[in-house]
């Protein structure tokens, strides 16, 4: 709230701005003081280890959590001050999670339209019809009417970015969106958040996918120890990082063998 | 184990089987035979046992005629069956207002955050109370104390006041049952509602308590088959249910087959809602799943 953001923004207010955002669970401190800005049709990925704050990032950007410190702003708006009607902030910002979360007991169409018909208010018809030309476009038009369980862990990844785009999104958090996926089925998920991309969406994604960060991000961020560590365009974060614990990271992603 | 081969096996599935098919097929076809065959015998051996237990006994013929009277049991079975229409009715009105009163319990006993405090201690000491309390007493102490209250405009029909008494313990039972289900629906379906942008009502009622209702209904319509029966307890306030129809015609008879043939009833009654209720668990889970198999 005090603090006043300390290098000042292009010409252009940043869709998502963070300014030293703090985030404690108890005695155990996830996010020490991030600094992080995304502008309009930018595309950024959240690299670095389990528990670096990556997904705990996401959460308070979405306010599922409440930041302890700091300040987050959408369009230049606080969302972090507690006084923010938090159900229209999360309206504005879609989010996508790696366990898809869908909903069981309602189609894939019913999943789509629960949000755009309860908060946005469209009606039934005009909902469906939105749903169902995101859902041709991402190929699962002849899904529309089965229950979630019944597709592939790639059909309802992709049927999960669809009701997060239904509420036509300022900014999407994808959450390692492939990690819970077989490897044979992470592709067409990529592939889709590539389109999107394309399309101009501002996107901001925790993944362990190096080579989709590498041809996909305008910016790589390293997360480590609840910091960015390092930022900046693929080539040179994931090709040339200039911090040592970068280095050490991928190093260790290098052995795991998924760069 | 050989068997002499007309056609040559084949890998093919839409293949004749092949003769190792054809031995495995017959070999499981005679276990089954054998299977039945003994389960048929010592269920028929059980039965004689049983029975020869009971008619040989000495008191038979008297437990026989003070059971098992049929003039007795036709003569009370109208009497008996205009009772039970009484529980019915009761049954009807209690189940509903056990599922709102519950739903409303488990509802207030789920709020968080610290201003619902004494909302969330008051639920729980309703269901601590009403669980805690013997039915029996409770429809004294409601069937008994209320009307000796002398209040003006408060019921005093003994059918409203064993309804209400049911009411009281079957909802503190209800809502924890709904409470459960409300907690076995994962926190990352509410994330997903509230990231949404769906609020916290919202969220509960279109994405957990679906969820929720749909993983008690089992353990719900075991509540009401044990309420079905226990609606019968009213009896005691002096209601003219099936129990206390069956209790005056006992003692103008001075034989007990009209309490048996109350007790058939109930259980005629309670079939249709126990088959129900295993028709409607196996429908949600085929419809959720992709495979009947498990």
């Amino acid at each position: 709230m005090t603090a006043a953001a300390p290098h000042q923004p292009a010409a252009a207010v940043p869709v998502l701005s963070c300014d030293g955002v703090v985030k404690r669970f108890g005695d155990h401190t996830v996010l020490r003081s991030v600094d992080l800005r995304v502008g309009e049709h930018e595309v950024v990925t959240l690299i670095g280890a389990s528990g670096s704050g990556k997904s705990s990032l996401l959460r308070c950007i979405n306010l599922l959590e409440t930041v302890d410190d700091g300040v987050i702003r959408l369009d230049g708006e606080d969302i972090t001050d507690p006084r923010v009607d938090a159900d229209a902030v999360r309206r504005r910002i879609g989010v996508v999670f790696q366990a898809f979360n869908l909903f069981p007991h309602m189609t894939v169409l019913d999943n789509i339209t629960l949000a755009p018909r309860l908060v946005g208010r469209v009606a039934k018809a005009e909902a469906a019809e939105r749903a169902m030309t995101l859902l041709r476009r991402v190929g699962l038009a002849d899904k529309a009417a089965e229950y979630p369980d019944r597709l592939s862990g790639g059909q309802q990844q992709r049927v999960a970015i669809v009701r997060a785009l239904a509420n036509e999104p300022r900014l999407l958090l994808l959450d390692e969106v492939t990690s819970a996926l077989d490897p044979e089925l992470v592709g067409e998920v990529l592939q889709l958040v590539g389109e999107l991309k394309d399309q101009g969406m501002t996107i901001v994604m925790a993944t362990h996918e190096m080579s989709f960060a590498r041809q996909a991000a305008d910016r790589v961020v390293f997360l480590d120890a609840g910091v960015v560590c390092e930022e900046g365009p693929p080539e040179q974060v994931l090709v040339d990082p200039a911090e040592p614990r970068t280095r050490q990271f991928l190093a260790r992603i290098i052995d795991a063998g998924r760069l | 184990m050989t068997v002499p081969a007309e056609t040559s096996p084949a890998p093919a599935g839409d293949a004749p089987p092949s003769d190792l098919q054809r031995s495995r097929e017959r070999y499981r076809r005679e276990r089954a035979r054998r299977s039945a065959a003994i389960a048929s015998v010592s269920t028929v051996v059980f039965l004689v046992v049983v029975g020869a237990a009971i008619v040989l006994s000495p008191g038979w013929p008297r437990v026989r005629e003070s059971f098992l009277d049929a003039e007795v049991a036709r003569d009370s079975l109208p009497d008996i069956l205009s009772g039970l229409w009484l529980n019915v009715r009761v049954l009807a009105v209690a189940a509903v207002l056990i599922v709102l009163v519950g739903l409303a319990v488990a509802g207030l006993r789920t709020l968080r955050g610290p201003i619902w405090f004494p909302v969330r201690a008051l639920a729980a000491a309703y269901t601590d109370l009403f669980r805690g309390m013997p039915l029996i007493i409770l429809l004294y102490l409601v069937g008994f104390g209320i009307p000796g209250l002398q209040l003006r405009g408060v019921p005093t029909s003994p059918v409203v006041l064993g309804t209400v008494a049911l009411v009281l313990t079957y909802s503190a039972y209800v809502a924890e049952v709904f409470r459960a289900g409300i907690e076995s629906v994962h926190p990352s379906q509410r994330a997903a509602a509230r990231s949404l942008g769906l609020s916290y009502g919202q969220t509960m009622r279109r994405v957990v308590l679906p969820q929720a209702v749909r993983r008690v209904v089992p353990p719900l319509l075991n509540d009401l088959v044990a309420l079905q029966k226990d609606v019968g307890l009213i009896s005691v306030l002096g209601a003219l249910d099936a129990v206390r129809q069956a209790q005056i015609n006992a003692d103008a008879t001075f034989n007990f087959t009209p309490y048996l043939v109350a007790g058939i009833l109930f259980i005629l009654l309670a079939i249709p809602t126990i088959r129900v209720a295993d028709w409607i668990t196996l429908r949600a889970t085929r419809r959720q799943q992709a495979s009947g198999a498990l």
